[in-house]
């Protein structure tokens, strides 16, 4: 045996090597094909320069206007996060395969594939077909996309119990609601609320994003903004959102808190 | 039905696989008192033995007389009803970790409230009365508030002990209570499920892997191999004659 010899530790892989270089090919096509160059990169700058330019200072011309797309959005955002998490509930538990048969997972993860398929935007412009322009699209909208999210991660941490607690519920003659309000709440109910907080986070953010498309908040008084080139307040209204936002994540995290808090048994 | 028999199996079966048996036609009578210790090997179906009495695994053939009612036939309403009656202690204790303790005994009355009345937390007066006098019996007055996960094994089991106890139970059933505890709190533990047994005058079943803990603390030995039983009687009729013959060899006895 020869002990210089070099022995690969790691043996080479064509296939993986030949993957790489695929790739950067196709990267390299497909920026080609759509046009996406240097050249096009440096004029935008100064594009951007002047539209940023024109963004500063901030003015709020309509503060009417933007107050009410604020107040709007934010109970598009709260409405939606509660009838999504109060409909996701049910959903979740039927989804879960490891309590329920299989005649009730199937409809119920159908419905909650069909809420995950579509970006909430694609979900607003159906609701503001159906429905007509205004906040109920939106809060249509969101709530769907809440019950998809809530419903699917509700359904895996369902899944991921153990089985011996709810044994032990059932062995007492406890009935079905009972099991599962001792034996797999109590084991799911710190996810939920976590998934809970993130989903009325995302809500919030989605809901400034729902009335570009006619269906409620402040989006739509940003891009009548844009459409107007009223940079200036264009940038008041971004400002607003950020500040929006910042208080959301305060609030998620309070509620965050406060059930937590409740949640856990409070010791002597 | 005598008064003196709670519980009478007849030719008892179970098969997870087909063909493959873990309960070859079990026959046994269990009278109303008394503690019966169930030993035999691991994979013996000691275990499916005792969670075919309260139906956690369904029998293939045979029946379950409790007080004259046959389990094994019963299905929906009638069985959680059945299975008020029958507690269970488990070897892992099976609490819900995130719940209180006194969560986790008022939990052996659920097959008694109402849903609603469950989610609040709204028990009768007399519930909670007994509830503090079984932490009292097992020894953990002072814990009613502490979560099932912040105690140590020995205090879950009590725990789990009080859980089956509140359920008013006709008769107490454990499957292995003792094996993830050390020697001297399965001697405490054991104790406790014999006591608890006298006081509330109900039979108790137990599966154990311990031959001395069962002689120490059994009324009667069943000793099962292969399925089946292969003695049943006394812990002082109990010689190493059986237990080669329950558990095969004898280099183990020395």
């Amino acid at each position: 045996m020869s002990t210089r010899g070099a022995r690969a530790a790691f043996p080479a892989s064509w296939w993986t090597r030949a993957g790489w270089v695929l790739l950067a090919a196709y990267v390299v096509y497909a920026g080609a094909r759509l046009d996406f160059t240097w050249e096009r990169f440096l004029v935008g700058l100064d594009n951007g320069a002047r539209f940023i330019d024109r963004m500063f200072p901030p003015v709020i011309v309509q503060p009417d206007s933007l107050a009410n797309g604020l107040v709007e959005s934010l109970q598009i955002a709260l409405l939606a996060s509660f009838l999504g998490i109060v409909i996701s509930l049910p959903v979740g538990l039927l989804a879960s395969r490891n309590l329920m048969p299989v005649w009730a997972t199937w409809p119920a993860r159908i419905v909650i594939a069909l809420c995950r398929s579509f970006h909430p935007v694609i979900v607003a412009i159906l609701f503001v077909k159906a429905v007509g322009f205004g906040a109920m699209a939106g809060i249509l909208a969101l709530m769907v996309a809440s019950v998809g999210f809530i419903g699917k991660l509700f359904a895996e941490a369902i899944e991921e119990i153990s089985l011996k607690q709810v044994e032990a519920v059932r062995a007492t003659g406890a009935s079905f609601m009972n099991v599962i309000t001792y034996g797999v709440l109590p084991q799911v109910f710190t996810r939920f609320i976590g998934f809970a907080t993130y989903q009325l986070d995302s809500n919030l953010r989605n809901s400034t994003m729902v009335g570009i498309v006619g269906a409620g908040g402040i989006g739509g008084t940003l891009f009548s903004a844009f459409q107007r080139f009223d940079y200036d307040f264009v940038a008041a209204i971004l400002l607003s959102i950020i500040a929006m936002i910042m208080v959301g994540e305060v609030l998620a995290g309070w509620v965050r808190g406060v059930f937590l808090e409740k949640g856990k048994v409070d010791g002597d | 039905m005598a008064a003196t028999t709670a519980l009478v199996l007849r030719g008892l079966s179970m098969e997870y696989v087909r063909g493959k048996p873990v309960l070859r036609g079990i026959d046994l009578e269990v009278g109303t008192e008394g503690l019966t210790a169930i030993i035999g090997p691991s994979g013996t179906g000691k275990s499916t033995l005792i969670r075919c009495i309260n139906r956690l695994v369904d029998p293939t053939a045979g029946e379950i007389l409790f007080h004259g009612q046959d389990l094994a036939r019963l299905r929906g309403e009638a069985l959680r009803h059945a299975r008020r009656r029958i507690g269970m202690v488990f070897q892992e204790y099976n609490l819900v970790e995130r719940l209180s303790v006194m969560e986790n005994v008022l939990s052996g009355r659920l097959g008694y409230v109402s849903p609603w009345k469950a989610w609040m937390r709204k028990y009768p007066q007399e519930d909670i009365d007994r509830a503090f006098e079984l932490l009292e019996i097992v020894g953990l007055a002072a814990f009613p508030n502490q979560r099932a996960d912040s105690l140590s094994g020995g205090q879950r089991q009590r725990v789990g002990i009080a859980r089956a106890v509140m359920q008013r139970p006709q008769l107490l059933l454990a499957d292995e209570p003792t094996s993830s505890l050390d020697p001297k709190t399965s001697v405490e533990i054991m104790e406790l499920m014999r006591d608890i047994g006298r006081r509330q005058s109900i039979p108790v079943m137990v599966n154990m892997h311990d031959v001395e803990l069962a002689r120490r603390f059994a009324d009667r030995i069943v000793g099962m191999s292969g399925g089946a039983i292969v003695f049943d009687g006394p812990p002082g009729d109990l010689a190493d004659d059986h237990l080669k013959g329950i558990y095969g060899g004898e280099g183990w006895l020395q």
